[in-house]
């Protein structure tokens, strides 16, 4: 056990982001979810008792007869934006004081840093770039994350949830979104940074970052397993296994989609165009981690060989 | 009130004498002595008014223009007629303000770019973006400006705590669903701030000119490369004649690598264009918060027995 590894990349001054986003992001997740619970059981009680539901004022939080619904943004908003603003400019400063920003050696294109890290909210996609190749990992992926946020509201027909937190009424919705921002944003974050060493190899964390290692792994490309040697065979082998992916996948997708009756309700509010946009981001999405598993159970570089790009 | 229009040095009408029987029978010096006198009580009792009710004054109203008193009206103007609060209603949901339900992250976030807005102009005073200074003008910074240091790592630290606020803030806003109807516009502009967020954060990674940086970009910008169609190393890039010297990674640097040109361009993005475009899409993202009915929740809850049914085509 190297403690004074570990120490080292924990106090890298870039890394303190990583050591504060281990902590915020699970706190914020129960924090969440704490509320989503209270408000589904909630929920079950104004469901199985419609009188109740006729009078109750449908929120976890107190009400009585004669209350205001609304109070006066001066002072009772104000106040906590001032507070807030208070807070977070004394964590700036004791931040800044205690500890400093990075400063390396001046630039030296000669001289290449090992490992060379992206900025910390980039590690996600340069940890793609072990599955994947640059312009998988680095343009089309980051391009449709960007798309697939922002298509978001445009697919999701479930009217229910809105303005509260809930899980039981948007199952599907939150686990997709914990899955991609936990799972395959945030948890990829953490390996680039504390995991990731020279070589960009893998390091558990207490173990010592040697730079003369060498890691022997022969990575085939899936046509060659299947003893496919000439270029145009590999050409349509290659489609035809991608084709079979996006079909499971898409079948698997649609079966979770329409699993209860909740859901195909749901579903039945969808449009075709709707429906195949969800469709194929979610192949899209399940396509990392399909990957990242075949790489790492079954040694394999690359499943589609063509001359002009690879999958 | 003491009278205060017209005065030339002399008592104004109907005021009694200050200083009775000064005035008495005495020559011109006396006369102006009591004069001055008079004007100087007058002006104590002015100032005296002025120090006690300074809501009352000219001066006061013009800059306020209402009242500010304990009235349900008055707290409603104090945010309405004011250029910097009137984004918010003048009232909002009693269950709004508790922490539990925004985690204030928004907010925070769009504090903390003031921040770094204020931060970030004060580091130009002492910043050349030229390959020959740059780096020393990191370390003349550091080491001699006072309170340069504090300034780089309030700003440093900043923009990274932006970012995660940003992250935060979206995860916030899809476990509430408030992306839902009326407000899936603003998730979109929502969107396109986080990705303006992640590229003002990256093009300011350059800027000290060191071996983090440098890396990190080229790193960062090797990528641009393997764009499809756009970059010389991408897929069916060189079929579309695309070289190291024409594809979009040269438009990013400004040359093949990451050199002089990188460094103006970043700093261009970094402090004048991301900033701008960031602030236009936040007017934008505040304004919608507005007229899409304020912010989501938390709103009563709705039951799977409610929902209605959707018009089929």
């Amino acid at each position: 056990m190297d403690l004074h590894q570990l120490w080292t990349i924990l106090s890298t001054p870039d890394n303190v982001p990583i050591v504060l986003l281990l902590i915020v992001v699970p706190f914020y997740t129960w924090y969440g979810m704490r509320q989503a619970f209270a408000n589904d059981r909630l929920i079950a009680q104004l469901e199985s008792d419609p009188a109740m539901a006729k009078t109750h004022h449908r929120k976890v939080q107190p009400f009585k007869a004669g209350w205001a619904r609304e109070v006066h943004v001066w002072p009772f908003l104000l106040r906590i934006e001032f507070l807030a603003a208070i807070i977070v400019t004394v964590i700036l400063m004791v931040w800044s004081i205690t500890l400093n920003a990075p400063l390396e050696e001046p630039s030296n294109p000669t001289l290449t840093m090992n490992p060379s890290k992206a900025p910390w909210y980039f590690l996600g996609l340069q940890e793609m770039l072990v599955y994947f190749d640059p312009w998988m990992a680095g343009v089309v992926m980051p391009s449709l994350i960007i798309i697939g946020l922002m298509v978001i509201p445009y697919i999701d027909t479930n009217p229910l949830g809105n303005g509260y937190y809930t899980y039981k009424q948007r199952k599907f919705s939150i686990l997709t979104f914990i899955f991609g921002f936990i799972v395959l944003w945030v948890s990829m974050i953490v390996i680039g940074t504390l995991i990731r060493g020279p070589g960009w190899m893998w390091f558990w964390p207490g173990t010592t970052w040697d730079h003369n290692r060498l890691i022997f792994e022969v990575n085939r490309d899936l046509p060659d397993i299947f003893g496919i040697t000439s270029r145009v065979p590999k050409i349509i082998f290659g489609a035809v296994v991608v084709g079979l992916y996006c079909v499971a996948a898409a079948i698997g997708m649609h079966k979770l989609i329409t699993k209860t009756a909740f859901n195909r309700k749901i579903y039945a509010r969808m449009s075709v165009l709707q429906y195949v946009v969800m469709q194929t981001f979610l192949v899209v999405m399940l396509a990392l981690p399909v990957k990242i598993m075949a790489r790492l159970l079954f040694r394999i570089k690359y499943i589609w060989v063509t001359p002009w790009f690879n999958i | 009130m003491a009278e205060t229009n017209g005065h030339n040095g002399n008592p104004a009408p109907g005021t009694p004498p200050a200083g009775n029987g000064n005035g008495h029978g005495g020559g011109p010096v006396a006369k102006v002595l009591a004069g001055a006198k008079a004007v100087q009580a007058r002006a104590t009792e002015e100032i005296k008014e002025t120090i006690k009710a300074p809501e009352k004054t000219d001066v006061w109203k013009s800059v306020l223009r209402v009242k500010h008193d304990e009235t349900p009206r008055s707290r409603a103007l104090g945010v309405l007629s004011n250029v910097f609060l009137h984004l918010h209603p003048a009232k909002i949901n009693r269950d709004a303000v508790a922490y539990n339900y925004t985690w204030g992250m928004g907010g925070m976030t769009f504090y903390v770019y003031i921040t770094l807005v204020f931060t970030g102009t004060l580091l130009m005073f002492y910043y050349h973006p030229s390959k020959v200074v740059a780096f020393r003008d990191i370390l003349y910074l550091e080491s001699d400006v006072p309170f340069g240091k504090l300034l780089r790592n309030m700003h440093r630290w900043g923009a990274h705590l932006m970012v995660i606020m940003v992250e935060l803030h979206m995860f916030r806003v899809f476990l509430t669903g408030s992306y839902k109807k009326p407000r899936e516009f603003n998730w979109v502009v929502g969107v396109l701030l986080l990705v303006l967020t992640l590229l003002l954060s990256f093009t300011g990674y350059l800027l000290p000119d060191d071996q983090l940086g440098f890396w990190a970009v080229t790193v960062g910008t090797n990528m641009a490369r393997a764009t499809p169609l756009l970059g010389h190393a991408g897929p069916f890039g060189p079929q579309l004649g695309m070289t190291p010297f024409n594809d979009v990674r040269f438009g990013l640097l400004g040359g093949s690598i990451v050199d002089s040109n990188a460094l103006l361009r970043a700093y261009i993005w970094h402090c004048v264009a991301i900033p701008i475009l960031a602030s236009a899409f936040m007017v934008v993202h505040f304004w919608r918060v507005r007229k899409d009915g304020g912010i989501s929740g938390p709103a009563p809850m709705m039951l799977e027995s409610e929902i209605k049914d959707v018009k089929k085509l």
